[in-house]
């Protein structure tokens, strides 16, 4: 298969994946146990005709798939105005719904958290991808030996290790210290003040993108280190050895370059476990990103912000994806589709 | 690795089951306290001391042990059932029916597990049944392709085309003859898993959405981070924590040890001991002849 037909293909994946996210977040909240209204509505004393104007105003009072009566008296555009089609519409207008907790617009509260959870993600994943890397690398060099055993130790009880509870240690060694435990930035503090604001903003994130470092290395020392295993089994690696190469110059020039392609899929893959990871991290170090709002949104049961955060990290981990196969395709020029 | 892990196992198991004899109070009974008892740091009556309500800590952090066992077992086992099953058919069947399959794995491996089982028990309800069902029930991807990708090869092998040619069933085939080849794979893979359910049950349970009913280390961790952090209750937040850390470590140990013995691939290695690295080399030999021969 041509490259451009395995990009197609994996455009393809992406948006039949897409499409059923857009289901399955539909569906989830549909068979919620008992009348959404009464969720919004927390006074009896309503009458029943607020509570309809209510419900008209969300499409409630609609089918939720498929009109059929009024497809028999031969509307056909109007047997498809029901539930579905108006979570399309407004999905695609932009409208994520009302946060029951706090009657915020959802998209609005979203966007205003995206970027603080990009900010931690990236900047964990890009310590933990490059120690991870470094490691992974020695430990498969020196297999078999103490340091080996060492890292590989250290990459299992990471593993093993809850995110979450990494957050709470470092809170816990940390909480007398000069590093703050909690928040985005000092109370008091506005953007207004500049670099003042930024700095301590920034010391905000330590420990929040320490946790997540700590927690990720493990996982790509493990990744590392069975891809450079694999390249040194290999036989052009005894070639490069006959030929008299330095051991520094056979691990940067082949075993890095060829155990390089699998890391690529694998942080894609794992991108999902990172958004995960987030999520315990913001919860213990209350910083204010997607993952915070989802724990107060679980708390409250606050179903819009629910569904909307929900489908916004669904979302860009299938991006993610999506990206990492184009990138592979373009790195490996012999790959191809199954 | 392997009979270190296994011995720390033990010791878990052995405090699910016995934890009534060993537990020094009944964490489900309620307590009268007064008010130095509630977070009340640990002394000869309460080894952990005591937590926000004024229970013995110790006490739960044995009957914990039971609900996080029993997840991970049968979530686990869930899991297993479905992955080799999906893999078993997808790899034998190949064709529409396979990439059907395979496509499925492929959906659900790339949606954020975290999100979804959260959204899930948040509308569902947190009761354990919930919770083991949304854990095993997504967790059998890895299993379908480790499954899937055996069967590949194994399904070409002399044996089993003897088998189909004196006119064996397919389900037969699957059951006698491919199955007890991939089912060492399957059982190294299902012991992380356990362990995979484990984590997956306490970070559900720290985030609020543990069984309400029971007591659990991840239970616990919610309620220490909600209440015992301000007054750093660190014998009321580290003890669940690092019990979970224990138990998941143990399975981890076992599970890449059998790993190791039972996974085929990287045995060679060219870089590290010249001496070693010729015996190697001769011995691989062999295994690549007969790689061919049987691709062949």
């Amino acid at each position: 298969m041509e490259r451009s037909n395995y990009i197609l293909y994996k455009l393809g994946f992406a948006l039949i994946t897409l499409t059923a996210v857009l289901f399955f977040n539909f569906l989830l909240f549909r068979i919620l146990p008992g009348d959404p209204v009464k969720l919004i509505i927390h006074s009896p004393r309503m009458t029943r005709e607020a509570q309809d104007r209510i419900r008209a105003t969300f499409g409630l009072d609609k089918p939720v798939w498929f009109d059929t009566e009024r497809l028999r008296e031969g509307d056909l555009l109007g047997a498809f105005d029901t539930q579905f089609t108006a979570y399309l519409r407004n999905l695609l207008r932009g409208d994520l719904g009302m946060s029951f907790a706090t009657r915020r617009d959802v998209a609005d509260l979203l966007a205003e958290r995206v970027w603080r959870t990009v900010v931690l993600i990236f900047g964990g994943d890009v310590i933990a991808i490059v120690l991870g890397m470094a490691l992974g690398l020695i430990a498969a060099w020196r297999r078999g030996t103490r340091l080996d055993a060492g890292f590989l130790l250290l990459a299992l009880f990471t593993w093993a290790l809850p995110t979450f509870f990494m957050g709470i240690v470092l809170v816990l060694l940390f909480g007398r210290g000069r590093l703050p435990v909690g928040g985005m930035v000092t109370p008091g503090l506005k953007p207004e003040d500049g670099l003042t604001y930024w700095m301590d903003v920034g010391k905000h994130l330590v420990l929040p993108t320490i946790a997540m470092a700590i927690v990720y290395t493990g996982e790509y020392i493990l990744i590392m280190r069975s891809g450079v295993m694999e390249v040194l089994s290999e036989d052009y690696i005894l070639t490069a050895k006959a030929k008299g190469l330095s051991t520094l110059r056979i691990l940067r020039d082949h075993a890095l370059k060829n155990a390089m392609l699998p890391m690529v899929t694998m942080i894609a893959l794992t991108f999902g476990y990172t958004v995960g990871g987030a999520i315990q991290v913001e919860t213990v170090f209350s910083w204010p990103g997607l993952g915070r709002l989802m724990y107060d949104a679980v708390q409250k049961r606050d179903y819009p912000v629910l569904q909307g955060s929900f489908l916004i990290l669904a979302v860009s981990v299938i991006l993610a994806n999506l990206l990492a196969d184009i990138l592979y395709s373009v790195l490996d020029p012999r790959v191809k589709a199954e | 690795m392997g009979v270190t892990g296994a011995l720390i196992l033990i010791v878990v198991v052995a405090m699910a089951v016995f934890a009534p004899r060993l537990a020094p109070y009944d964490p489900y009974t309620r307590v009268e306290v007064t008010p130095e008892d509630i977070l009340a740091p640990p002394d000869a009556g309460h080894l952990l001391g005591r937590d926000d309500a004024g229970k013995d800590v110790l006490s739960q952090l044995i009957y914990g042990a039971r609900v996080s066992l029993t997840v991970g077992f049968t979530a686990s086992f869930m899991s297993m059932v479905i992955g080799t099953t999906v893999g078993l058919v997808a790899g034998y069947f190949g064709g529409r029916i396979g990439n059907v399959l395979m496509r499925s794995v492929d959906f659900l491996m790339v949606i954020p597990d975290l999100p979804l089982m959260l959204v899930i028990i948040a509308v569902m309800g947190r009761g354990l049944l919930n919770i083991i069902l949304v854990i095993g029930l997504l967790g059998w991807t890895y299993t379908a392709r480790l499954v899937r990708s055996q069967v590949l090869s194994v399904k070409e092998r002399q044996f089993v085309l003897r088998a189909r040619s004196i006119g064996a069933s397919a389900a037969r085939i699957m059951l006698h003859h491919i199955f007890p080849q991939v089912l060492p794979l399957v059982i190294a893979q299902a012991v992380l898993d356990i362990s995979v359910a484990i984590l997956a049950e306490s970070t559900l349970a720290f985030l609020g959405l543990g069984d309400p009913t029971l007591i659990s280390w991840g239970n616990m961790l919610n309620f220490a981070f909600e209440r015992g952090m301000s007054r750093r209750a660190w014998w009321f937040l580290l003890p669940p924590g690092l019990a979970i850390v224990w138990v998941s470590l143990s399975l981890i140990l076992i599970g890449n040890t059998l790993d190791e013995i039972v996974n085929p691939r990287l045995r060679t290695h060219h870089l590290f001991d010249p001496k070693r690295m010729i015996a190697l080399v001769v011995r691989a030999r062999p295994r690549e002849e007969e790689v061919l021969a049987e691709s062949g």
